[in-house]
C-alpha cells in the first residue's frame, strides 16, 4: 500500500502553495472543468431530477448489495468469466499476481483504475518481475515520474507542458534528444506510438470498472482515449478491478447514471467510449480476451454500510467535488497525501486507511458546501467530514477541532479569490440550510459542530413497499421508479 | 476466497441476515423488469427530428458523416470520403452480411480485407447495430461478424448505419439489444466521436489511442 502522507496535510499544503509550477497548472485547469460542467448541466433541464434518481438507484443497490453481488457473480460465471472476492488489498494483490503468473505474463497493460492505485498493484507486480505499463496518457506520465495521480479523472492535472516534454526526453531515450515538440499534439503522438507497441506486446490487460451490472454480469469502463478498450481487447487475459460499491442492478440503471457521470466529470454528454464487457471470447469471435477475471474488492467498504458514511458508497468518481473545491484548487491533489484527493478523498481516506493515518484531511475544507451542491449523487460531503472530525477529536487525534478549522479558515481568508468563492458558496448553503430547516443547525465556521446527520434510513422497506404498490397498480417496468 | 467473508461483512453492516426468499424474488423481478427511469425530453422527437439530432451531436463530438439514399450508394460514399481525406483505399471490413451485400465491385479502387483489425490497418469499416440520437452515440456489440478491434486500431473508423436503427435514448437501444441478440454479447461499445485526450494541460486533442477520425455513413432507409 502507498504510505499515506495525509497526516502532513498542512506541510504538504504549504509546499504546494509555494510551488509556482503547480500553481500555474491549478490556475489553468481548475476553471475549465467548472465551466464545462456548468454548460453541460445547463443544457439538460432534467439534470436535477436525474441526480435524485441516481441517488435512489445507488441507495437501493447498497441496501441489497449482498443480493446484487451474488446475482452479478453468477452471471459473470455463466458467461465464462471468473469472480475473485477479495476482503482487502493484500488479497487482491495476490490474486492479480497469481493470474498474471499463470498467464506467463511479462508485461501487463493497464487502463486507468483508482482501485489499482488503492491496492498499489504496480509495485507488487514489479517486485515479482512483471512490468505494468499505464496506458492512460495521464497515468503514463505519472508512472514515468514515479508519482501518484493528483486527480481521480485527470491524473496529470498538476503538470505543465514543459514537464511532459522534459519527462519524455528523459524516458524515451531511443528517440533523437534534440527533437522538437511544436505543440501538444506532438507529445500525444509520441505517447501514442510508444504505447501502441506496448498494447500489442502485453500478455494481460488490467482495467478498472465504473459500474458492474447485476442483470448481465458486465463490467463497464468509461474513457475518452480508447486505451482502456485496447487494454481489455488485445491481450489474452483481461482483469477488471472493481470495488463492491460499483454495483448497479440493470442496464437501464446504468443508463440513468451515465447521464450524470460524464457531465459531472468532463462536461461531456457522454464520454467517447463506454464499454460493457461480459465474460470471455465467444465461439466464432475474431478478437477479445480468452480469459476474463473480475477482482471484487471490499477493502473497508462493507464497514461503511450502516454508518454515517454509507452515503459515500454512492460515489461514481466523477471528480466534480474536487473540481469545485477551493482547497483542492489551492493545493492540488498531492497535498492530500494518499490515493483519493479532494472532498471525496477527505471522507473516503479515513474510511479506508483509518482516521489515524489520515490526520487533518477532514479539516481540509472550508465547509463552503460547494462539493455537496455539485455532487451528482448528492453525497453530503461536508457533513461527513464533520463526522470524521468528531471521531478524531474523540480519540484526541487533533488539537481541537475548532482551532484547526480556524487555522484553515485563516489560510483561505488570506487568499481573496478563494475567500470570495468560499463565502459566496457558504452564504448560498446557509440560505438553503436555513430555509430548509427553519434554523441554523450547522453553521460553518461558527463553532457549533453539534449537528450529526441521522443514519440513512434503510432503503429496503421503502423499495419493497413501493414494489408491492407498483405491482398492485400494474405499473412495474413502465414508470420511473428506482 | 473471501466470498463469504465479504457477504457476511455486508450483512453485518446492513444489520440483517441473508434476505428471505420473498424479498429475493422481488429483487429478481426488478432485474427481470429492468424498469426505465426518466428519459430526457430532448430525444422524444419524430424520425426526421431524431436523425437531425443525431447528426448534430455527431458533429458536436467531432465525428463526420455522409448521407446516402440507399445501401447501394455506400461504397461510393466511402470511396469519396477516403479520397477527400487523402486516405489509403485499403480497408479492414467487418464480415457482416449487410456489408457483404453492398456493391463493392463498382468501386474496384477499394481493396477490402474482411476480419479483425491488424495493427497496420489505416481504415476500418464497421457495421453499426444501432445508434442513439440523444448523444450521437453508436452501439457496436461484438460478434463474429462485428470484431471489436475494428473500432479501435485503425486511425480512421467508418461505421455504416441504417437510419431505421436510430433510437432516441440509450434505454431504447438496450431494448433492441435484448430483443434481437437474446443475451449480452461479450463486448458492447458505445462510441461517441473519435478518440481524444485532455490529459496534457486539460486541452482537448483528438486521436489519443483510438481512431483520430470517426465517419458515419447513414443510409436513409426510412421515410
Ligand atoms: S463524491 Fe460526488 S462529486 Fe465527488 S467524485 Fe464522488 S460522485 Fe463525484
Amino acid at each position: 500500500m502507498h504510505v499515506a502522507t495525509s497526516p502532513e496535510f498542512k506541510q504538504n499544503a504549504k509546499r504546494a502553495i509555494a510551488d509556482p509550477q503547480l500553481q500555474k497548472a491549478l490556475a489553468r485547469s481548475g476553471p475549465s472543468f467548472i465551466a464545462r460542467r456548468a454548460a453541460a448541466v445547463a443544457a439538460l433541464p432534467e439534470f436535477e431530477a436525474l441526480r435524485e434518481i441516481g441517488k435512489q438507484i445507488k441507495n437501493h443497490t447498497l441496501a441489497h448489495l449482498d443480493f446484487y453481488l451474488e446475482t452479478y457473480a453468477a452471471k459473470v460465471e455463466a458467461a465464462g468469466g471468473h469472480v475473485h472476492w477479495c476482503a482487502d488489498a493484500a488479497e487482491a494483490r495476490a490474486v492479480v499476481l497469481d493470474i498474471c503468473q499463470k498467464a506467463g505474463a511479462r508485461t501487463v497493460t493497464k487502463g486507468k483504475s483508482m482501485i489499482s492505485e488503492e491496492i498499489a498493484i504496480n509495485d507488487h507486480l514489479e517486485k515479482h518481475g512483471i512490468q505494468p505499463v499505464e496506458t492512460d496518457l495521464g497515468e503514463y506520465i505519472i508512472q514515468l515520474r514515479h508519482e501518484l495521480p493528483s486527480h481521480i479523472i485527470a491524473p496529470a492535472f498538476h503538470l505543465n507542458r514543459e514537464e511532459w516534454e522534459e519527462q519524455f526526453r528523459k524516458s524515451h531515450t531511443d528517440l533523437p534528444a534534440d527533437r522538437v515538440f511544436h505543440e501538444r499534439r506532438d507529445i500525444l503522438t509520441e505517447a501514442r506510438a510508444k504505447l501502441r507497441e506496448r498494447f500489442l506486446a502485453a500478455d494481460v490487460g488490467i482495467t478498472g470498472a465504473n459500474f458492474l451490472i447485476a442483470e448481465t454480469g458486465s463490467s463497464v469502463i468509461v474513457t475518452n482515449e480508447g486505451n482502456g478498450d485496447l487494454t481489455q481487447t488485445l491481450p489474452r487475459v483481461h482483469i477488471a478491478l472493481a470495488s463492491i460499491e460499483k454495483m448497479v442492478p440493470t442496464l437501464d440503471d446504468a443508463a440513468a447514471l451515465l447521464r450524470l457521470l460524464a457531465r459531472s466529470a468532463t462536461g461531456q454528454d457522454m464520454s467517447v467510449y463506454t464499454t460493457f464487457s461480459t465474460g470471455a471470447r465467444r465461439p466464432g469471435d475474431l478478437d477479445g480476451p480468452e480469459e476474463y477475471h473480475v477482482v471484487l474488492l471490499d477493502n473497508g467498504r462493507s464497514a461503511m454500510l450502516g454508518t454515517e458514511f454509507q452515503d459515500m458508497l454512492r460515489c461514481i468518481r466523477c471528480a466534480a467535488c474536487m473540481n469545485h473545491c477551493p482547497v483542492y484548487g489551492a493545493v492540488g491533489g498531492h497535498a492530500y497525501g494518499w490515493v483519493y484527493p479532494g472532498p471525496m478523498g477527505s471522507v473516503l481516506t479515513p474510511s479506508l486507511i483509518g482516521v489515524e493515518q489520515s490526520g487533518h484531511l477532514p479539516n481540509a475544507s472550508t465547509f463552503c458546501g460547494k462539493c455537496e451542491s455539485v455532487c451528482p449523487m448528492k453525497i453530503p460531503l461536508p457533513g461527513m467530514m464533520r463526522h470524521w472530525r468528531e471521531r478524531a477529536f474523540e480519540r484526541h487525534l487533533m488539537p481541537t477541532a475548532q482551532r484547526s478549522n480556524l487555522a484553515l479558515w485563516g489560510f483561505v481568508a488570506r487568499r481573496p479569490g478563494l475567500y470570495r468563492l468560499a463565502t459566496r458558496a457558504a452564504a448560498l448553503t446557509l440560505g438553503l440550510m436555513g430555509r430548509k430547516r427553519g434554523r441554523f443547525a450547522r453553521l460553518p465556521f461558527a463553532g457549533g459542530w453539534t449537528a450529526g446527520r441521522d443514519l440513512p434510513a434503510p432503503e429496503g422497506d421503502t423499495f419493497f413497499a413501493r414494489y408491492a404498490r407498483a405491482q398492485r397498480q400494474g405499473t412495474l417496468g413502465k414508470g420511473n421508479q428506482a | 476466497m473471501s466470498r463469504e467473508t465479504v457477504l457476511d461483512a455486508i450483512r453485518r453492516g446492513l444489520r440483517r441476515g441473508p434476505l428471505p426468499a420473498d424479498q429475493r424474488a422481488m429483487l429478481q423481478s426488478r432485474l427481470d423488469a429492468h424498469p426505465r427511469h426518466l428519459i430526457p425530453a430532448r430525444s422524444r422527437l419524430d424520425r426526421p427530428g431524431q436523425v437531425a439530432l443525431f447528426l448534430r451531436n455527431l458533429e458536436k463530438e467531432f465525428a463526420t458523416f455522409s448521407r446516402v439514399a440507399d445501401a447501394a450508394a455506400v461504397p461510393a460514399a466511402i470511396a469519396e470520403y477516403l479520397a477527400q481525406q487523402n486516405l489509403p483505399s485499403d480497408i479492414a471490413i467487418a464480415p457482416h452480411p449487410e456489408l457483404q451485400a453492398l456493391p463493392w465491385a463498382e468501386r474496384p479502387m477499394l481493396r477490402l480485407r474482411e476480419g479483425r483489425a491488424k495493427a497496420s490497418d489505416a481504415v476500418s469499416v464497421q457495421h453499426a447495430f444501432a445508434a442513439i440520437a440523444e448523444t450521437g452515440t453508436l452501439m457496436l456489440p461484438s460478434a463474429p461478424e462485428r470484431p471489436t478491434t475494428l473500432n479501435l486500431l485503425p486511425d480512421t473508423a467508418i461505421a455504416v448505419l441504417r437510419a431505421s436503427r436510430l433510437v432516441g435514448a440509450l434505454e431504447e437501444a438496450w431494448t433492441l439489444l435484448r430483443d434481437e441478440l437474446g443475451g449480452m454479447p461479450r463486448n458492447v461499445m458505445l462510441v461517441t466521436g473519435p478518440s481524444r485526450s485532455a490529459d496534457i494541460e486539460q486541452t482537448l486533442e483528438l486521436g489519443a489511442h483510438g481512431p483520430r477520425r470517426l465517419h458515419v455513413v447513414l443510409i436513409d432507409d426510412t421515410p
